[in-house]
């Protein structure tokens, strides 16, 4: 729980200052220093557990199935970084303090710093891959937040955008080589990957897994070539740059790298990748920066510089080059902040970064003076500073390096050439800030006053720097030895620094620094070579190649999605048909084992009509009334289709439904016009009788297969059990009432949705003119003819008669509520045409929705009545009693669920038809049916 | 008999997704209709095909499967809602884009 509260503090603590934004700033920076001060208070208070080599664990679980956990874990490793991004956090926010002072922005700094801090305490203290994962993109879009802080600003918003899409878009890469890790190893939690090192090692999907991960580790450490958004994120304000893209984002990709130590390194492979990048990433950094003229800039190269140095330590693999990789992360993260921090200040009170106008500040500023000195020298590697020990582990470390041939002799020169780089632009960085002539038209001049107390964080920096470099036994064995214990899961002996005095790192250590000295002083001659060579602007190339992509997937977008749904059903219906051809391709068993059925005469007549009655909706179908009674043929057909292969039941269904729906399609035909003029053209046309012709010979051919191959169906326990379970004889209807009721309850309630749908939708629809003006000579005159009112009277009651039939014979023989709603509905409708609208709506005595209603609500009871009992939901219970004159009569609750089908059925058939009809009427009944 | 059944099945879908494909509601809904009839059917056939001998016990000496047809008999009442609700659907688009068109404007061409 220690360890949820170190995330938790900073992450609930980030709403303190959003809350008190109006606050002044001093407030603010106490709120906000609050929960980080906690959050440090409580890593040292952990301290010794940690020293006694301890690894603590906490664990909730989140979603087992996928193997998804929130777990924690802090050991060394999870220490060093968590200390560092507390510790610095702290002094970012003493920082700020004076950086903000008197902006009404510090509020929103604040927020974004602490949940920062909080995402970044997750990444290193996650336990689970996954978790880690969330934390990674959190602080990814935090940085993104933060760079575009003065969003008013268009540099701002493009350094932004830029670094989202790279760490972002190496965040993908690093989820999918996470999955992929998770696959081999069948686990995401730390523990299990890291002791799972030689089977990840040895199985062939190693070097995807690597390069993703690496991917993602490179991205957001800003290794080259990813390097090119840290410069442009130099536009965040300064404490974010001194914070996140100095001291701890970019070094989440190292962590990673060390984190994963155990699972992924010591391979060739992980050699040459992660070493020539660093190598890489070291040299451009260094030689770049020295041709920086805004200071954030060349900061912002020299941190990656130093990123690269730290890569190719960690590169190379061994257990002291991981201590010294560790050791200059700690170093770095001391001396690099300071540095940005003055940037900062010199920003601030001069009003300019360029270093060709910012020169002898010592005369303004001699305290700042001071303290840019120590953390300057620790960077160039001038001995008593902690840099010096580092960059001497380096060379002693490159010396060290035995195989592969090249390496051998290339990484020694090509770190002291580095060094010599990273020695000049210290130099520069000192030097032309504070010395070097006088200040050259400043827009603020003379430079404001910095106040003593605002050196403070500074102060407390370098101290810790100079404390760093004079004992650096003690550093090493509490922060360094723990974590590379921790990340390699072996003990480590105590560094001997005495070593790096031997001849050979001194000779590199001399080299640098005279070689940086004399290249300080050629700096002249230099900058005016390097200005005359055409400048390559990173961001505009980037910029362009973003438009570009934008252009492209406009393009395609908008060419596959012009807005004609007509195309779309094409591309679907299109894509179905191929699909279904490519899964089939090169089966060629179309008949099965069954042998076919001989066919008689009637039922091959049937099958012609009905052939022929789809085939002549589909020539006539541009003139539409033909189309439609045409469609009732096929209905009809597909009834008797129903009732000559044994389903009783889908028989009268669907010869009510085709009632219904051949009158609502009627209605609607009278607001549409008759005819659909004839406007595909051939190509239009004959393309989609492809398409028709082959998504129907695809569904013959697979139907005939299917047909005529045997199957095992579950339907024989439905068959054995009907009588002695549902108290039926009728299978189809126990389905629905009883083995499968909460199916029907579910479709009942489609149904009634699907009806109160058509009644919202037609109460405000106004038909401003009718398609068909009353008068047509081929319309009849007479809207309700006299014979057809009386006869229809006349059938109502027997229809009641014979629905209550269907209705109570249902359970046993073929019929049931669907039918028998169907049926009154059927009958009902007749009163609607034969009388009109207005007379039978006069004589409806209830509302339909209501009905709808009471319908479910019953089917709802008749379930929930068997919990009442300690049955399982929609249980059916049935009985027999017998009574007078009729006999034995069968009582089963199955028969009220079925009532409850009845009257949604009823209730839904009506509200739509008579709805629909309402339109029909010129004047409209004047209240709304339903 | 198996072979006819398959082939009735192959036309309803064919005049179904031609219909489909056409450019006005009506021929739309028709299409549908076309097309939930070839469905019905197919999903009643999965049952195989059994001649004289519904599934209702004591009437027959054999069964033809029941499931499929409780499944169809449900599917043939929400797709009349179904067919109902587009109906009206295409009445509103027709009263509001004063056009029947699918793509509710009135196009001088098929698009491509």
């Amino acid at each position: 729980m220690q360890l949820a509260l170190l995330i938790l503090m900073p992450l609930l603590g980030a709403l303190l200052p959003a809350v008190r934004r109006h606050d002044p700033v001093v407030r603010l920076a106490v709120l906000a220093a609050l929960p980080a001060l906690a959050s440090l208070m409580l890593l040292l208070s952990l301290l010794p557990q940690v020293l006694a080599g301890e690894t603590l664990l906490w664990t909730r679980e989140w979603v087992p199935t996928l193997g998804l956990s929130v777990s924690l874990r802090l050991d060394g490793l999870a220490w060093l970084f968590a200390t560092l991004i507390t510790g610095i956090g702290c002094l970012i926010i003493l920082y700020a303090r004076f950086y903000f002072a008197g902006k009404s922005t510090a509020g929103r700094f604040y927020t974004l710093i602490l949940l920062f801090m909080a995402a970044m305490l997750g990444i290193v203290l996650s336990e689970n891959l996954l978790v880690m994962l969330v934390f990674w993109e959190l602080t990814s879009l935090v940085s993104f937040l933060l760079i575009g802080f003065s969003w008013d600003k268009r540099g701002a918003r493009r350094g932004a955008r830029m670094s989202l899409v790279i760490t972002a878009g190496g965040g993908l890469a690093l989820l999918a080589g996470i999955v992929l890790l998770g696959q081999v190893v069948g686990s995401y939690q730390l523990t299990d990957v890291l002791a799972a090192g030689d089977e990840i090692r040895a199985h062939a999907q190693y070097p995807l897994i690597l390069s993703l991960i690496l991917l993602g580790a490179f991205t957001k450490s800003a290794q080259f070539p990813f390097h090119l958004w840290l410069p442009h994120a130099m536009a965040a304000p300064t404490p974010v740059s001194a914070y996140l893209h100095s001291a701890t984002m970019v070094k989440a990709g190292l962590f990673l790298m060390a984190r994963l130590h155990p699972a992924l390194a010591d391979t060739e492979l992980w050699f040459t990748l992660v070493t020539i990048t660093g190598m890489l990433t070291l040299m451009v950094g260094a030689f770049v920066a020295m041709f920086m003229h805004d200071i954030k800039g060349l900061l912002a190269y020299s941190t990656v510089s130093h990123l690269g140095l730290i890569t190719l330590l960690l590169g190379l693999g061994t257990p002291m080059a991981l201590a010294a990789a560790l050791f200059h992360l700690v170093c770095h993260a001391l001396f690099k902040a300071p540095l940005f921090m003055m940037a900062g200040y010199v920003d601030q009170a001069t009003g300019s970064r360029d270093m060709q106008q910012i020169n002898g500040l010592w005369r303004y500023m001699p305290a700042l003076m001071v303290l840019t000195a120590i953390p300057a020298a620790a960077m160039a590697g001038l001995p008593l500073m902690s840099g010096y020990l580092s960059k001497k582990m380096l060379f002693v470390e490159s010396l060290q390096v035995s195989s592969p041939d090249w390496a051998t002799l290339v990484i020694p020169v090509w770190v002291t050439l580095a060094g010599l780089f990273s020695v000049a632009y210290s130099i520069r960085i000192f030097h032309n800030v504070f010395f070097n002539g006088k200040p050259v038209e400043l827009p603020i001049y003379p430079p404001k006053k910095i106040s003593n107390s605002a050196l403070s964080p500074l102060f407390l920096l370098a101290a810790a720097t100079l404390a760093v470099g004079l004992a650096p036994q003690l550093a090493y064995q509490w922060l360094v030895q723990p974590a590379v214990s921790a990340a390699n899961g072996l003990p480590l002996p105590p560094y001997d620094f005495s070593q790096l005095g031997a001849r050979l790192p001194l000779l590199m250590g001399i080299v640098a620094l005279i070689g940086g000295l004399l290249f300080y002083m050629a700096r002249n001659p230099l900058f005016a070579i390097h200005a005359r060579l055409p400048e390559v602007d990173a961001k505009e190339i980037f910029e362009w190649l973003m438009q570009r992509c934008i252009r492209f997937s406009q393009h395609q977008v908008y060419g596959l999605e012009n807005g004609s749904l007509q195309r779309y059903l094409a591309l679907l219906l299109g894509t179905a048909v191929v699909m279904g051809f490519w899964a089939t391709e090169g089966f060629r068993d179309w008949q099965g084992s069954i042998a076919l059925q001989p066919l008689d005469a009637m039922t091959l007549l049937g099958g012609l009509i009905l052939c022929g009655a789809a085939f002549g909706v589909a020539i006539f179908h541009h003139q539409r009334l033909p189309a439609l009674l045409l469609l009732g043929v096929t209905g009809l057909f597909v009834t008797l289709t129903f009732a000559r292969f044994s389903a009783p039941d889908l028989a009268l269904t669907q010869l009510s439904v085709e009632v219904m729906a051949v009158v609502i399609m009627m209605l609607a035909l009278s607001f549409l016009p008759q005819q659909s003029p004839s406007e595909s053209r051939w190509p239009r046309v004959s393309r989609d009788l492809i398409i028709a012709g082959v998504a129907g010979l695809g569904v013959a051919l697979f139907a005939f297969a299917i047909l005529t191959r045997p199957m095992e169906s579950i339907s024989s326990f439905f068959l054995a059990n009907s009588v002695s379970g549902g108290g039926g004889t009728n299978v189809v209807n126990v389905i629905l009432v009883d083995f499968r009721g909460f199916d029907t309850l579910g479709e009942i309630t489609v149904l009634g949705i699907a009806a109160v749908a058509v009644f919202a939708f037609t109460r405000d629809l106004h038909l401003k003119e009718r398609a068909v003006p009353i008068a047509d000579e081929n319309w009849v005159a007479e809207p309700h003819p006299i014979i057809l009112s009386m006869v229809a009277r006349l059938v109502l009651p027997i229809a009641f008669l014979v629905s209550a039939y269907i209705f109570l014979r249902g359970h046993n023989l073929p019929g049931g509520g669907f039918i028998a709603g169907l049926v009154t509905a059927v009958a009902l409708t007749l009163q609607y045409m034969a009388g009109g609208l207005a007379w039978a709506q006069s004589r409806m005595v209830m509302q339909f929705r209501p009905l709808i209603g009471a319908g479910l609500l019953v089917a709802l009871f008749t379930g929930l009545a068997s919990w009442v009992f300690g049955y399982p939901f929609l249980t059916s219970a049935f009985g027999y009693v017998h009574w007078p004159l009729i006999g034995k009569f069968e009582l089963a609750s199955a028969l009220v669920f079925d009532l409850g089908v009845y009257l949604t059925v009823v209730g839904a058939t009506l509200l739509i038809l008579a709805n629909l009809g309402k339109l029909m009427t010129v004047a409209g009944p004047g209240k709304e049916i339903g | 008999m198996e072979l006819l059944f398959a082939i009735t099945l192959g036309v309803l879908t064919s005049t179904g997704v031609y219909l489909l494909l056409r450019a006005r509601t009506f021929s739309v809904v028709l299409g549908l209709t076309l097309l939930s009839h070839a469905v019905n059917l197919f999903l009643f056939g999965m049952g195989r095909l059994k001649t004289d001998s519904p599934a209702v016990i004591g009437k027959a000496l054999e069964h033809a499967d029941p499931l499929p047809q409780a499944l169809v008999l449900t599917a043939i009442v929400i797709g009349f809602a179904m067919t109902a609700f587009v109906v009206v659907l295409a009445l509103k688009a027709a009263v509001e884009l004063r056009n029947d068109h699918v793509d509710g404007e009135d196009p001088n061409e098929d698009r491509p």
